[in-house]
Parts: structure tokens; sequence; C-alpha cells
């Protein structure tokens, strides 16, 4: 008797996790059978939390932004912390397709070979996994923003502000994403101040509030006085005010979470590129393919810069900018490996997302190693 | 290097109270796997009880009351209705994480008050920070780490010097024969498994209020599992533990520093090493004969009177 009693008690105490993470996700499903059938179903799979304050929850600011620009029309359903292996998005896929969706976007580089492996299992949904690098010409698209723009622009800010000329780069996985980001920002950096220099620390992981502060931290210690970061907390910033130094963030505004030293931050613009795609289902304009949207689009975007940022910053971006959204490209040649050697000769540049996408070096007056096996 | 040494005591402060907890509940004799669980109910009302009241002593009591409420439901499911000890305390990990998921909802991306801020900010020990090396190391640092060295005083002379510290070890040895010595092994298991509670409430947070003072999911990152390693490594000694959260939480950032500093070696090897480390203990630990360095010999095990 005691022993039953004892599992049933630790099946409740499973249970009440359970259901404590994923409650709201059922609540938008019972709120939309009310109403009538909805003309689409669109699932989400997520590799964090929805409030994660970062990454995840500014994807799902697009899944919020769907339901109130589409209301009753258009339904909307996601599986939040999927694992990144084949098996475990499959079967969030699975699930979503089983509730109904038509249309699934899978948010996170990790998911690219689960999600192609579901795009051929069910060649009647459309598929868009953030930020691969494979598509197909049926039912299966990628789509990513050209973030070196906004980091380009953040690069001059904290080219302008540094005093000690060594600025910190918290940065995750040594991706290609990670690798476009850190070099964009390091030429937006040279563009005003060609001796400062960036130093780049790896953290291999995308979330993990105390280590990206404890990276911030070292690299403080090592001089830097501007820390920017490709990683998803407010950690890094936490660091740079505690040391009365500045910050950039990424992602979402954070200025609350660190007033003294945010400067600004890359933003992704998830609201207007996800309902975007909706309406082109809902037209029958939707494409396989890739999707690569920039400032001109409004898929990127840079946070306001707060006063903490350095005088004429402003001007400064606004200039650039405008090249930007007049079609000017990011990265422009002559631009040089870390070793010496010319990656971008005179007179060239990048422009089509798979030149910028098979950068697999860091330029000249980065520290920091990337020795990626690009498969 | 001083920088370093500093910065791996702040990494390895959660550790330390996280292992103390554990050491604590094992030398009653059970296993707790839910650490990540109790520090993430500790870091989440921690959290929240700072960010409501503003008071850094009323964020510690509600750690320390939620680790022991954490505590307190896999104390009942194995000591009273005896279940298996391993397979509630992952069930207290799942609970644990789910439920500061839950509380913390409506706080994510919420920053702590000013007052608990500057509490928890560090603070000289004048005379002792002067020592090189070990000064800026140890004391330098803020109110919640000297916390953690009192503790770690505390629970080696309960453990080794006093008579109810005994009566705790001979429940964890054998808890039949304390049993017929006269010592209330239920409530010595009980006692002790929220002492251990409470201190891993603390480990986290010390994550949540002083690591990175604004509070995010899964602040813990995984550290309680460290932890349960943590107790292997020191071989259940609680000074052997705080040189073990050292280590550990050195090699933690280790990684990030080389970085930082040009120096480059693979970051996965780098995070592979506290494992490493664990597993090297585990085997030199079969090879020595001394006592002291063995598990406590009825861990794991439910105890039941008429069962003997």
């Amino acid at each position: 008797m005691k022993k039953f009693l004892a599992v049933v008690l630790i099946l409740v105490l499973a249970m009440t996790a359970m259901t404590g993470c994923g409650d709201n996700k059922s609540d938008k499903t019972k709120d939309d059978s009310k109403a009538g059938e909805p003309e689409l179903t669109v699932g989400f799979i997520y590799v964090g939390p929805v409030d994660d304050g970062g990454f995840t929850e500014s994807h799902d600011k697009g899944r919020l932004a769907i339901e109130k620009e589409f209301g009753d029309r258009v339904k909307c359903l996601k599986i939040e912390n999927v694992a990144e292996t084949v098996e475990d998005v499959v079967s969030a896929g699975e699930t979503l397709v089983d509730q109904g969706a038509q249309l699934i976007f899978s948010v996170s580089y990790g998911f690219m070979d689960g999600t192609e492996a579901l795009a051929k299992e069910f060649p009647d949904v459309k598929f868009m996994h953030f930020s691969g690098t494979k598509s197909n010409n049926t039912n299966f698209g990628n789509y990513m923003g050209a973030m070196e723009q906004p980091r380009y622009l953040s690069g001059i800010v904290a080219g302008m502000k540094t005093e000690t000329n060594k600025i910190g780069y918290v940065a995750a996985y040594p991706i290609p994403e990670v690798a476009i980001g850190i070099n964009a920002f390091t030429l937006g950096v040279q563009s005003v101040n060609p001796d400062a220099t960036v130093t780049v620390v790896m953290t291999n992981s995308w979330y993990d509030p105390a280590l990206e502060k404890a990276s911030a931290v070292s690299l403080l210690e090592q001089g830097c006085d501007v820390i920017a970061q490709h990683c998803d907390t407010a950690g890094p910033q936490i660091a740079a005010q505690e040391a009365g130094k500045w910050a950039i963030g990424y992602n979402s505004d954070t200025r609350d979470q660190a007033p003294k030293a945010f400067m600004t931050a890359p933003l992704w613009d998830n609201a207007t590129f996800y309902t975007g795609r909706v309406q082109a289902v809902l037209d029958g304009t939707w494409e396989p393919g890739v999707y690569y949207g920039d400032m001109s689009d409004g898929y990127v975007t840079l946070a306001p810069l707060s006063d903490v940022a350095p005088e004429g910053a402003k001007a400064k971006i606004k200039e650039v900018e405008d090249k930007f959204l007049a079609g000017e490209p990011v990265f422009v040649g002559p631009i040089k490996k870390q070793d010496g050697t010319i990656a971008v000769p005179e007179g060239e540049s990048l422009k089509t997302k798979d030149e910028i996408w098979a950068m697999d070096y860091l330029v000249e007056g980065v520290i920091g190693n990337y020795n990626i096996k690009n498969d | 290097m001083v920088s370093f040494l500093c910065a791996a005591v702040i990494a390895g402060m959660p550790l330390l109270f996280a292992t103390l907890g554990e050491l604590i509940t094992e030398k009653a004799g059970n296993l707790n796997l839910g650490v990540e669980g109790m520090m993430l109910m500790g870091a989440s009302c921690g959290f929240i009880a700072g960010y409501i009241t503003g008071n850094p002593i009323a964020a510690i009591l509600a750690a320390i009351i939620a680790g022991g409420i954490g505590a307190a439901i896999y104390a009942f499911l194995t000591i009273t209705l005896m279940s298996n000890q391993v397979v509630t305390g992952l069930a207290l990990t799942i609970f644990g994480t789910g439920f500061a998921s839950f509380v913390g909802k409506d706080y994510v991306g919420k920053v702590l008050p000013d007052t608990i801020k500057t509490f928890f900010m560090k603070v000289e020990i004048p005379g002792l920070s002067d020592i090189p090396v070990i000064g800026p190391m140890f004391f330098k640092q803020d109110i919640f780490a000297y916390g953690g060295y009192v503790i770690i005083i505390l629970i080696s002379i309960y453990l080794y010097k006093t008579r109810k510290g005994l009566n705790l070890r001979a429940v964890g040895e054998n808890a039949a024969s304390a049993d017929a010595s006269g010592i209330n092994v239920t409530l010595y298991k009980y006692v002790h498994i929220l002492i251990g509670g409470a201190l891993c409430g603390l480990g986290g947070a010390y994550m949540s209020l002083v690591t990175v003072p604004v509070w995010q999911e899964g602040v813990t990152g995984g550290r309680g599992w460290i932890a349960v390693a943590l107790v292997i490594f020191a071989s259940w000694n609680p000074v052997k533990a705080f040189a073990g959260s050292l280590l550990f939480g050195g090699l933690s950032i280790l990684g990030i520093r080389l970085q930082s500093m040009g120096i480059h070696i693979s970051q996965y090897l780098v995070d592979m090493l506290p494992y490493l480390a664990t597993v090297v203990v585990l085997i030199l630990s079969t090879y020595k004969s001394r006592k002291e360095d063995q598990p406590p010999k009825d861990l794991g095990n439910a105890y039941f009177r008429e069962e003997r």
C-alpha cells in the first residue's frame, strides 16, 4: 500500500512539473476551438522556453504578432525546449502535423537535419528552417536575416566608445552565423577606429547566464572596455555595468537590465517577418528556397541608441544605414583574414547570402580562434 | 592569475553550497538526485522574494525554505513511504525545474532592486585581504561567500566533533545498528535531508541573487549534477568538497579565460575536464581502502524497521 502511494505521489510530482512547463501551450488551442475552423495552422519548434528573454522569446514575438494580426483565421501551435537532435525535431514536427499544422517554422540552426527529414516525410506541409543552409524546391525553405548590417552599425558605436581600443565579444559557437557577426562587427569598429581589436571568447552554449557573465568578466579584466555579444542572456551586459564599462546587447532590447552599460543592440524584427510568411501562404504566393531579409525589409534592425552611447554615433550610423538601405554590401574588399591573407580582394564584395555564409574565417583585428570543420 | 583564482571562487560558490547539501543528505544514507531541482526552487523563490521585498535576508530565507520544501517532498517519499531514492530524486529535479519556470514566468528579465545588489557587493575583510594571492581570492568576496566558509567550518565540526554528528554518520553507515543503539533514525534522516535541501536552495540563490541578479530560466545550467559528482570527488568530506568546488569552478571558466588571453585549446576538452576528474577519483577510490573515503554504507537503502 505504502509503495503504491509512493508511486502515485511520484507520478503526481512529475505531472505537476510537466503541466508547470507547458501550461500555456494548451490554452491558446482552447481559445481557438471555440471560434470556427482556422484557415491555416502554423507550428513553431523552439529550442528554448518562450520567455527566455532572448533568442526564442524574440521569435515568439512573431507568433504573437500572427495571432494578433490574423485572429481566428490562423491558429498557432508551439513546442518549446526541443533538443537539437533529428529524433526530437522529427517527433516535435510529427506532433504539430498531427494537430493540423500546415506551415512549420523550426527555429534553431541545430534543427536543420530534423527539418529536412520532416520535409521528406510530409510533402504537403511547408517547412521553414531558421539560419540553415538546406532547402528543396517544393516544401522546404530556410530563412535568415542580414544581421551583418545592424552588427556593423553596432561596431561603429563600439569603435567610437572604446578608450582602451580593446573590445570584447562573447560568442556562442564557432559556426558561420557567429563568424559573420564577429567580422561585420569588427569591420564596423575598424571603420571608425582602425587601431581597435576585438577579442572573442566562445562559451560553447547559447544559454548560460553565469558562464556568459564570467566570459565578459575575463574580457574586462584583459582591458576590454566595450563588451558585445552573440549569445542570449544579459549576463555580459551586467558584467560590463558592474565594471563601470559599456556593452552592446543582442536579440532583445535589454536596456532595463543594465541601464548604465547598454548602448544599443542588433535586433530581429520577427513580427514583420513571420506575419509576412503567413500572409504569403494565405495568398498562395509562398515559395520554398532561401529567404534573406535585411534592414530594408525591416527583418533586422538596430535598437535606438541609449544615453550612454558616444556622441556623434547617431549621425554616423544614419549615414551608413542609408548606404545599406540603398543596397550597398557590408563586406567590401579589401578584407584580410587573421593570418593576413586576402579574403575579399579590393574592388570586390560579398553580395549574396551564399557568398556571405561561406565565411569560414575571422578578419584581421580579431583576436580569437575559429577553426571550424565546415560541412 | 589572481583574478582567475578569484573568479574560480565565484564560479565554485554555487557548487559548494549544493555539494555540502548533498553531502549532508548522503551522510544520512539518502542519495538525493534532486539537487538541480532544489537549486532552481531556491533560485526562483529567493529571487522573487528579493524582488518583492527588496530585503536580502528575506530573499535568503525564501531560498532556504524553498530548497527545504523540495527536500521535504523527497524525504516524505523516501523515508516514510520508502520509495526508490534514485527515481524520487530524478522526479524532484523535473518538478523543481518546472516549478522554477512556472513561478518565475512573470519575473523573466526583471532586475533585483539596488538594496540587494549592494548587500551582495564584494566586501574586503581588513587584514586578511592583504595576504598575497589568498587574500584577494578568498577575502575580497561577497557576504554570501563568507557565509559559505562559515558553513564548511560548522559542518566539519558537526560531523566529526559532536555526538550528533557521530550519530548521523552511524545512521548513514548502518541504519539498523544506529536504531538498535537508540538513535531516532527517521528523525535524523528528515532533519538532515531538509538541511541538505536548504543548502542546495542557497546554492541556486547564489546564482540568481549574486552571480547574475536578473531572473532567467534555467539559471543553474546543470550545476546540480556537477554537485552530485563533486560529493563523490570529495569522498564525502566537507573540506575536500570546498577544494573540489574551487577546482570544478575553476575548470568551468578555464576555457574562456584562456581564450580571452589569446591561448587556444579545444573548448570541448576543457568542458570535459571536471567529469574526467570525477571518473579518475572514482577509479582511485576503489584502490584506496581508507574507510573515510568510502561512501556511507547504507547509502541508497530505505530503512524499514521490521525488515531487519
